[in-house]
């Protein structure tokens, strides 16, 4: 598919790169003149994405997170966020609302919202090779 | 992570700040955890008048803070959520759970 354009970032799994993730997509997508929930709900899923590499893909050691955001044709922000990871054994489990396997401190809500915020979602992991999540989400137009 | 909180007549109100993701959520979590514990409340107050993005993350720091709450008894109240945090709780259906109030 023919983009607009488009930006690529690699990073490690640390955490402080959660807020770094989201806003440097956040400055990439303002050149398509989103309104503030827009924003906000791009941010959102992004740094769901980017906190489930964290948490789950690595868990132990630190390994590479790869961010691609494309515009394509009809305002469509286009996000790829890629990790080599452990994988999802199931992913229908892992999807359900409140399922985590991240202990107290995580809520279980993080596919839910990405799904609820975003135009299309999908995922595609492999135990062993690591997880892809593929979203889209369309910008409104605005006079 | 930054945070105040004050205790006035059994009422603990904490006001939190800034953005809260997995990156600190976990401190927020024990903090407030250890405020609840100490003061035993009969309501505690989250103010998120300055708290300006939310993730998942921000559920579980509601759902823990809630948790404590119903262990002595005391009521969870949300204060002041902005725009975009409110949209991650409604999502999660959060709101449902939790009393949320305008800004007291």
């Amino acid at each position: 598919m023919k983009f607009e354009n488009y930006m690529v970032l690699e990073f490690p799994s640390r955490s402080t790169n959660e807020a770094f993730a989201r806003s440097a997509v956040a400055c990439f997508a303002s050149q398509m003149d989103p309104t503030l929930e827009e924003l906000g709900d791009i941010r959102t899923a992004v740094s769901e994405a980017v906190t489930n590499c964290i948490v789950h893909a690595y868990p132990q050691d630190l390994g590479l997170i790869t961010l691609r955001c494309r515009i394509l044709k009809d305002n469509i922000l286009d996000i790829v966020v890629k990790d080599q990871g452990i994988g999802i054994p199931d992913i229908e489990q892992a999807m359900r609302p409140m399922f985590t396997t991240g202990g107290t401190d995580r809520s279980g809500m993080g596919f839910t919202i990405m799904e609820s915020f975003m135009t299309s979602f999908e995922i595609k992991s492999a135990p062993g090779k690591g997880t892809t999540v593929h979203m889209r989400r369309r910008l409104q137009k605005r006079k | 992570m930054q945070f105040t909180s004050f205790l006035d007549s059994g009422r603990l109100t904490v006001a939190l700040t800034g953005e809260i993701d997995h990156h600190c959520a976990k401190n927020y979590i024990q903090a407030i955890s250890g405020k609840i514990e100490a003061y035993t409340p009969e309501v505690c107050v989250l103010d998120f008048r300055e708290v300006t993005f939310v993730d998942s993350s921000g559920i579980a720091v509601v759902i823990n803070a809630l948790r404590g709450m119903s262990q002595i008894e005391g009521k969870l109240v949300l204060t002041g959520i902005c725009e975009q945090p409110m949209r991650v709780f409604r999502a999660s259906g959060i709101d449902k759970l939790v009393e949320i109030k305008e800004a007291v």
